[in-house]
């Protein structure tokens, strides 16, 4: 039963962490149809964003006050990647509309490029982010069985995430004009939305978030130029497999990825997991092609 | 199965083309006359990988499928061969690294490759095996465009995962190394170099001139409108997936034929030579020689690769920042590649056939994910 229950707990935290990272994706590959490769590099720029934060902390501030630069670490991280976003979207997306696969290449090349320059900055090892020590430790739930409390805050982290993705896609005017754009591009732009304005902000938000990721992943370990490498793929799985469009399919994907990751690799070895994980993958889209959830669309091709 | 309608294999337009075929031999044929025994090697290993280039831009550039997925197969048959030499060279023994990892007796999937033969073809049949399988689960359910290139990333990544993590077989992260003979051939001659070019030359020039039949057949031609609007083709009649499966399929097997003769010319293949960023590199090669022409994808492989190894002998660090703003500007300003610019400053005479036309070239990507 414990290990039962720890493997639960192992797999909703990688499911979390998935989600985090997949959920800038949903937005810039789901919604916009651009396949941003430099997804992986937004992140790495919000983890560097709050190693910087924490430097500045060190530095200037009052050894009393440090354990709070996580709080101010999360919106820096969040603001820096925005802003990134927004000026990747204007130099380089706005060209790539309606060419996917042409917007992979392009961003594929952006992110070398971020990666050499990150080498460059901080030079090529990894640098260790100290977490705060109020996330040491961790709840005792059974005996044997403890729930560190840094994988608690990224769930909880990711739940305050998903709902505020939540509210601004679809309870806010803002997030109402973005569906609009995202479902009928000329229609909105006839009802005088400023199509442009919208892509940009959307591009932006995807990044704000992928930085918000980067963040939260300076707590499990160091952090290098080529941290967002090893998550990118899975987290476009977690797109892929979620389906399109829709916020629920996201949280499905990644849960589903996460948790199959976990018990796989529980049962056989590591390298054995990903294979059945990648298998699974595949099976699921024999019988859902377009992933669990799927935009309706009357567009013809 | 014949040539277009527009003309057969000697007609005053695809005479100056032929002209340029030939000469491109005799330059490649003549190399062992005027460069150095290094740099042979070197332009030996840019051959194979203009191998893999054609073969890519066979379902890139004409079918309109991007695979990421390409350092797989280029792998597996680097592995074909690799274990070849490695049963060659240990001579009846054990591996080393089996040695090392406690392993006694050769686990019996190595036992066959000890056949160069039989190595061969597997070094061709498992990746285009492989590609078919793969092919079968995706394009029959109409997964494609962006779809399909994610699946083939993943596919990168779990093969990768597979081979590092079964150290025992595979050799792990330090992949498999340390041949000394090809059928009997000392592989350090200056002989066998030399002849390992030739053979690479000449795989080079066959699948070039395969490339081409396909492309310029009817199959190639039903290829062509798959990429301009699968849908319309599937109404005709035809069933796409087929199409894409055999050209994928094919692609494979070419990227494992390069693979099998990158192992002879470097020595060693790890699991970091098949890894994502290989594969992707692949795509740029294609990309940068101009998709769509099979000598601009082979002229792109070797290009490319002569200007990373001139540039980062000098600038290593600088090499990476090169070649992201590549990707970027080809992409942006130069869709059809080095090629396109080309034919752009001759300002050739814009043939009947499509092919000149550029806006005509890409509609399907059109479609993006959510079709």
């Amino acid at each position: 039963m414990d290990v039962f229950m720890l493997q639960l707990f192992n797999g909703v935290s990688v499911s979390s962490i998935l989600l985090l990272i997949a959920l800038g994706l949903a937005i810039t590959f789901g919604l916009m149809n651009v396949i941003n490769m430099a997804h992986g590099e937004l992140i790495m720029i919000g983890a560097y964003a709050a190693y910087v934060t924490q430097n500045l902390f060190r530095n200037y501030a009052p050894a009393s006050v440090f354990d709070s630069y996580f709080i101010a670490a999360i919106p820096v991280s969040f603001l820096v990647a925005f802003l990134f976003g927004l000026l990747l979207e204007t130099v380089l997306i706005r060209f790539m509309y309606g060419r996917p696969l042409d917007s992979l290449l392009a961003t594929w090349g952006v992110g070398l490029v971020l990666q050499q320059l990150a080498r460059s900055i901080f030079g090529a090892p990894n640098v260790g982010v100290t977490s705060p020590k109020w996330l040491d430790g961790g709840m005792t739930v059974a005996s044997g069985v403890v729930l560190p409390y840094k994988r608690l805050f990224i769930i909880g982290l990711v739940i305050v995430c998903l709902l505020a993705m939540y509210v601004y896609i679809y309870r806010s005017n803002a997030g109402r004009r973005m569906r609009a754009v995202m479902q009928n591009r000329e229609m909105a732009a006839c009802l005088g939305i400023s199509t442009r304005r919208v892509d940009a902000v959307t591009f932006a938000i995807g990044s704000g978030i992928a930085g918000i990721a980067g963040c939260a992943l300076t707590l499990l370990g160091p952090i290098g130029p080529s941290i967002g490498t090893y998550y990118i793929v899975d987290a476009f799985m977690v797109v892929v497999l979620g389906g399109v469009g829709k916020l629920v399919g996201t949280v499905f994907g990644a849960l589903g990825i996460g948790l199959t990751n976990t018990l796989f690799e529980f049962w056989t070895t590591a390298s054995l997991g990903k294979v059945l994980v990648f298998l699974c993958i595949v099976a699921f889209l024999q019988w859902r092609p377009k992933g669990f959830v799927a935009m309706r669309t009357r567009s013809l091709d | 199965m014949r040539a277009e309608r527009s003309g057969g294999w000697f007609t005053p337009r695809t005479f100056p083309v032929l002209v340029g075929y030939a000469a491109a031999a005799a330059a490649l044929f003549s190399a062992p006359l005027y460069i150095s025994d290094f740099r042979l090697n070197l332009l030996a290993k840019f051959l194979a990988f203009a191998i893999v280039a054609v073969g890519l831009d066979m379902i890139w550039g004409y079918t309109g499928i991007l695979s990421l997925g390409h350092g797989v197969f280029f792998g597996l048959g680097a592995y074909a061969m690799a274990m070849y030499l490695k049963l060659e060279a240990s001579g009846g023994r054990l591996p080393d690294f089996m040695d090392w990892s406690g392993i006694t007796a050769l686990p019996w999937f190595w036992k066959p490759f000890g056949s160069f033969g039989f190595a061969v073809i597997m070094g061709i049949a498992i990746p285009a095996l492989l590609a078919l399988v793969l092919g079968y689960f995706t394009f029959r359910n109409r997964i494609r465009g962006v779809y399909f290139t994610i699946l083939t990333q993943a596919l990168v990544i779990i093969t990768v995962t597979l081979i590092t993590g079964q150290q025992a077989y595979t050799g792990g992260t330090n992949g498999v190394t340390g041949y000394s003979k090809l059928l009997g051939y000392s592989l350090s001659s200056p002989e066998t170099k030399t002849a390992l070019y030739m053979i690479t030359a000449a795989a080079l020039l066959i699948t070039l001139i395969v490339c081409r039949l396909i492309v310029k057949s009817r199959f190639g031609k039903v290829l062509r409108a798959i990429r301009d609007g699968e849908n319309r083709v599937r109404f005709i009649g035809y069933n796409p997936a087929l199409y894409q499966m055999v050209v994928f399929a094919v692609s494979a097997g070419f990227a494992g034929l390069a693979g099998m003769l990158f192992v002879l010319h470097v020595g060693i293949i790890s699991p970091s030579m098949m890894s994502i960023v290989p594969s992707i590199e692949m795509v740029l090669w294609v990309a940068i020689g101009g998709r769509g022409t099979l000598f601009g994808a082979a002229l792109g492989a070797v290009l490319l690769n002569w200007a990373k190894s001139a540039f980062s002998e000098s600038y290593p660090d600088a090499w990476l920042f090169f070649m992201g703003a590549l990707f970027v500007i080809v992409v942006v300003f130069l869709p059809k590649g080095v090629v396109g610019l080309l034919q752009l400053l001759f300002r050739r005479r814009k043939s009947k056939d499509g092919h000149g036309r550029r806006e005509a070239v890409y509609p399907a990507e059109k479609e993006g994910a959510g079709a």
